[in-house]
Formats: structure tokens, sequence, C-alpha cells
């Protein structure tokens, strides 16, 4: 058992990051569908704009300016995003927000893909994230150790704020009613715009971690993180957030086990990275149909 | 009453009649590698598709984003049974698998069978899927259409789908004979005939009773289903023929390529198609027409200066490079989104009356500005 533990320590290690890189990504899924009930499909793109940027800006300034920068830089652009594509929509059928998030997560793969040439962009190695380490034979990058932590500070953090704060308060009251927090005096849109803030925000850093991982940013890798974070938010019962952050971690995990399928399971191939891909989305299906609030969701009832 | 209708039905097909001879000889008097041919070919493509995605989503309120998955499935389909069975045993295109299908199949035939089979996975997948709620439905049918690019390029189906590499040499645009004879088909003219049956038929459903439900589930679920409309059938009915037209969009575009290959069939291209469909008007047939064709002239032709340096005179090479088109597209349909969400059309179809109508109210509008 340990034998086997140590031959695959390695996709077990790569699980937890990314795990937890899609935990970041999957809140921000997950509170802006609690209070907007909108699948804010721009989320994915956001967490590649802020990768973009971080090239970018690494180039020209050191990381300790760079970085704060780069989360800046997101969470305006989750700011701007909100208030230009879906503020003007907030009365109009929820189709049509929809597909204004289609809209903007089309506009910023395009605009990527114009300022990038269409080339990988080398993502910089950041300074002790990007340093190798040997866990128990096993190479690997500093960035692996650090994830899972920093995901779970912040989730502490971003619970201590949804539960003690006044703000946070607002939020939850939005998630359960929107129009009657409305009547009571909460000011729907600034809590929005918040809620748009801190899921950027949480992408930035998600981004960070992720692009040390893979190296190179390309105006399409944010949608398949962004997908498989939002299959996380579903997993765990959308609108919950201790429900994103487990989910995160059990789809990075499988997908980890899955991608390295000709050794853990012993059968040879090479099929199994696409395969993994596949999974996440057939694992959402059969959530969807067996139980669509997902592990900590509430059950919507429709009225008529 | 029924004498307008009949009026009306003359001028619809004397109007098609027309298109379609413009067509003919557009054909038989341009070069066949003109733009304007491409543009004809790829744009009633698109329009195939876009009318079959706006059945679902225009006409049934069923949000589905799962398009460039029955694409995918109705053009493999058909490059794999169209495939002359020599060249699948000669190792030119399946060269790390042995062939697994060894027959081959005239051109109609497989494009029966790629709108069958995409049909097919549309029914099964329906099953669990249609029950969903329309934000999941969404994610469930994207994803399905992900889970079908992946299992496409598995290389344990490779002896079929010839794993991630691509599939060419089966009858595409240039080949098609016209049957029983030996003349090649004019191929501008096969697209339009496909996509106009298609067309053709999807109207027709629309306008029966089958229709009539679709649109009152689109509408109000809860009241369609005091009605007596049994909502999951009917779901089901509109998601499965939808597929099967989306199979047969896929099966002409892989004609129109010559090549096909899974890596293309991305969320990005059904993303497309939905921005097709809201341009020209969320529950219009004629404004998914008239956006696709408008769409894929200006990307393909009108455009194309932006990508190239130079547009309309304006020579900055470096503004106007390689993606740029793309973004002023992308930025052109965040505008209609956000401020002329009705599109093209609205959920109206292009009629003779309302343009004479419309005509009439300008004009008048513009001899009472002259007046005053």
């Amino acid at each position: 058992m340990a034998g086997f533990f140590h031959d695959n320590l390695s996709y077990f290690l790569s699980g937890i990051s990314v795990g937890g890189q899609y935990a970041l990504i999957a809140i921000g899924y997950t509170m802006v569908y609690g209070i907007l009930r909108l699948i804010n499909f721009a989320h994915g793109d956001v967490f590649m704009c802020a990768g973009l940027v971080m090239v970018y800006f690494s180039s020209s300034f050191p990381f300790t300016i760079s970085i704060p920068l780069v989360i800046i830089a997101t969470v305006l652009l989750g700011f701007f995003i909100e208030r230009v594509a879906y503020r003007p929509l907030r009365s109009a059928p929820r189709m049509s927000v929809m597909i204004s998030a289609i809209g903007v997560s089309y506009l910023l793969q395009n605009a990527a893909l114009y300022f990038t040439g269409g080339l990988a962009k080398v993502y910089p190695s950041i300074p002790f994230l990007s340093d190798t380490v040997v866990i128990w034979d096993a190479t690997t990058k500093m960035v692996t150790l650090v994830t899972p932590f920093l995901t779970i500070a912040l989730v502490i953090v971003l619970t201590l704020l949804i539960k003690h704060t006044k703000t946070g308060m607002a939020m939850r009251a939005v998630s359960r009613d929107f129009e009657t927090s409305q009547l009571m005096g909460i000011k729907i849109n600034s809590v929005i715009s918040m809620t748009f803030v801190i899921g950027s925000l949480l992408a930035a850093v998600a981004s960070l971690l992720y692009f040390t991982n893979y190296a190179s940013v390309t105006p399409t890798s944010g949608s398949m993180p962004g997908l498989k974070a939002f299959v996380a938010a579903v997993f765990g019962g959308i609108g919950s957030i201790p429900g994103a952050v487990i989910g995160g971690f059990i789809i990075g995990i499988c997908e980890n086990i899955i991608r390295g399928g000709s050794s853990i399971f012993n059968i040879p191939g090479t099929g199994w990275t696409t395969f993994s891909d596949a999974f996440t989305f057939a694992f959402l299906i059969v959530i969807l149909v067996v139980k669509p609030t997902g592990l900590f969701g509430e059950k919507a009832v429709d009225k008529v | 009453m029924n004498r307008e209708k009949r009026n009306r039905l003359i001028v619809i097909w004397v109007g098609v009649a027309a298109v379609y001879l413009a067509v003919l000889i557009c054909e038989l008097t341009l070069r066949p590698t003109a733009m304007l041919l491409t543009v004809l070919k790829k744009g009633a493509i698109y329009s195939l598709v876009a009318v079959s995605m706006n059945l679902l989503n225009g006409f049934t309120g069923l949000f589905s984003l799962g398009q460039a998955g029955f694409m995918l499935i109705g053009a493999y389909t058909y490059a794999i049974l169209t495939m002359p069975s020599e060249v699948k045993t000669s190792q030119s295109v399946y060269k790390y698998y042995e062939c697994f299908i060894t027959f081959d199949t005239g051109v109609f035939a497989g494009l029966l069978a790629a709108g069958l089979i995409a049909a097919l996975f549309a029914f099964l997948i329906g099953w669990p899927v249609l029950r969903l709620k329309s934000d999941y439905l969404a994610i469930a049918t994207l994803g399905f259409a992900e889970i079908i690019r992946a299992i496409c390029q598995w290389d344990v189906l490779g002896p079929v789908t010839n794993g991630a590499n691509l599939l060419r040499s089966y009858i595409d645009l240039t080949r098609v004979i016209i049957p029983f004879t030996d003349i090649p088909f004019p191929p501008t003219l096969f697209v339009f005939i496909v996509s106009g049956v298609c067309i053709l038929l999807i109207v027709l459903l629309i306008n029966s009773s089958y229709g009539r439900a679709f649109k009152a589930i689109r509408d109000d679920e809860t009241a369609a289903e005091a009605m007596g409309i049994n909502l999951f059938r009917h779901k089901e009915l509109s998601f499965v023929i939808s597929s099967f037209f989306a199979g047969v969009s896929g099966a002409l575009l892989a004609m129109f390529q010559y090549t096909v290959q899974a890596q293309q069939f991305k969320t990005m291209m059904t993303y497309e198609i939905l921005l097709i469909v809201v341009i020209g008007g969320i529950g219009s047939i004629s404004g998914s027409c008239i956006a696709s064709f408008l769409y894929i002239t200006l990307s393909e032709w009108w455009l194309r200066g932006l990508d190239m340096g130079t547009f309309l005179g304006i020579n900055a090479p470096g503004i106007f490079r390689s993606g740029f088109r793309k973004l002023v597209f992308s930025l052109i349909i965040m505008v209609i989104v956000l401020f002329f969400s009705r599109g093209i059309m609205g959920d109206k179809e292009l009629s003779l009356t309302r343009m004479r109508l419309a005509f009439r109210r300008a004009s008048s509008r513009l001899r009472k500005e002259a007046h005053s």
C-alpha cells in the first residue's frame, strides 16, 4: 500500500493542488449563482485574463509590485464586467443575462487572442512558488504544497466575512430573497458588485497558483478550468461556499487519479488525459440527474 | 382570407425560387473558388444549424448548448460512412488503426445517417438531461458536447474515429454527382437544397400542432402542462429533431471543409451559433438565416481587411492585425446583446406586408419632417 502511494504520489499531490485552484475559482461561480442565479460563463476567462496580465506586468515590474497589480486589475475587470454586461439586464429574462455572459466570454477570449497574437505566453516563474521540492521522492513545485493551505486560509477568511460582517449578512439576505432584501433597504447593486469583486480576487489568486504549475497562458486556457470549477460548484451544491471547496478538491483529485490511470489502475493507454476531461462532465450529468442540489445545496421550490 | 394566404404562399415560393435561381446562376458564371460562393455555402450551413438551435432555444425555450457536439457526431458519422472502403483499408487515412467499418455509403445515406446518429445520441442524453431547469440544462448539454469531443479523440475508439487524427478523402462537396447521372452537382446549389429542405421541415414542424405545443412550453411550462401537454415528451421531441438537423449541418460542414477533426468542435463554436441566433432574433427562422449569412459574409469576407492590415483604405498594420476582426465582432455582438436584445427580426418573420408597413411608416415620417 505504501509502495502504491509512493509510486503515484505525484498524481495525488497535483490532484490536491489543482483541486485547491478549482476550489478558488468555484467560489466565484457559486457566489454569483447564489445571488444572481446566473452562470457567469465569463469567470473562467477572467481567470485567464489574470494570467495574461501577470505575464505582461511581470516583464516590467518586480514581483512584489506586479502580483498586487494583477489582483487589482482582475478585481477591476470583474467589477466592470458586472457593471457593463450584467447590470443593464437586471430585469431582463434569465436567458438574456446568460447570453450576455457568453458574449463576454467570447469577447475576452477574442481580446486575448488579439493582444497575444494567438501565441502561448510563457508564465513567469514566481520565486518561492516555482521552486522545486522533493517530497518522498516525488519532485514537485512549491506551489503544490502552498495551494491547499492558502485555499483553506482564504476560505476561512471568506466564511468569517460572510458570517460576521454587515456586507456578508447582506449577501446572505440577497441570496435568500432578492426582492425582499431590496425592500429591507439593502443596496442590491453594491452587494452584487462586492460578490464579483470577491470572486475575481479569488480567481486572480487561483491564476497565480494554476499558471505557475502550467507555465504557459493561451486565450483558451481559462475555459477548461472554468468549466471544471463550475462542475465543482454544482457538485458541492451551488450557492454553498464549503460545498464549492469540497467539490473543487474532489474534482481535482479524481481528475488526476484518472490522468494517472495507466499506472494507478495498471491499464496501459494514452487516452487517459482526454478521458479525465470527459469524466468531469460525465460526473456533472450524473450529479445533476441524481442530486441536482449537490452536496450542500438548498432545495429550490418553484412557486407558480 | 384564404386567397390572401394563398397569395402569400405564392410570393414566398416565388421568392425562394428566385434565390435558388440566383445561386445557380452565380454557380455557373463565377469561378468555383470565388469568395461569394464560399460565403454562400458556409452561410447556408450555418443557417441550418442556427435554425436548429432556434427550434430549441427560441421555440421550445430549452437553453441548450450542445450544438457543437451534435455537429461533431454528424460530421464524423458522415465522414466515416462515405469514405470509400479502399481508402479505409489503404492506410492513407487510418495510419495507426485498423479501420473497423469497412463498408461505405452514398452521400444521401451518409447525410441521413449523420442526422439519425446525432438524433439517437440526443434521445439518449435527453432522457436524463431534459428534466433539468434552464441553466442546469445549458451546462449539462455543454458538458455533453465536451464528452463527445473527448470520446471522439480517445485512442480506444481509434478504429472508428481515427483517434485525434483528422478524417479526409470522404465524399466532399466537389464529388457529389446528380443521382443516376455522371454530372457533378453544383456544390453551392447542393448545400442550398439540403439546408433549404431541412429548414422547410423545421418551419412545417413549428407551424404544426407540435410547434404550438413547443411555444406553449416556452411561454409557460406550468400552464402548458395544465393544458394537457406532455412536457417531457415534447421537450424530447424538440431536442431530438433539433439534434438531427444539427447532425446534418455538421455533415454538410464536413463536406464543405474536405477534412474534419474533433478538435474544431469546441464550446466556442456553440457560442458562435448561439450569438448568430441572438443577432437574428430568438424565435425567428428568417432572422436566423439572415444573421447566419450576415455573420459569415462579414467574418469571412467584408471584415477580412481588419485582419490583413488594410480596411476601408486605412492602412494600419499595427492595429489591423490578426484577431482584430474577431475582437470588433465580439464588441458588435455585445452591443447587440445589451442594447438590441431583440436582434434583427425579434420574434417576427420576414414578410412583405410588414416590410411594406415599415416602409410606409418611414416615408410618412419623412414627409412629416419635410412639412415641419
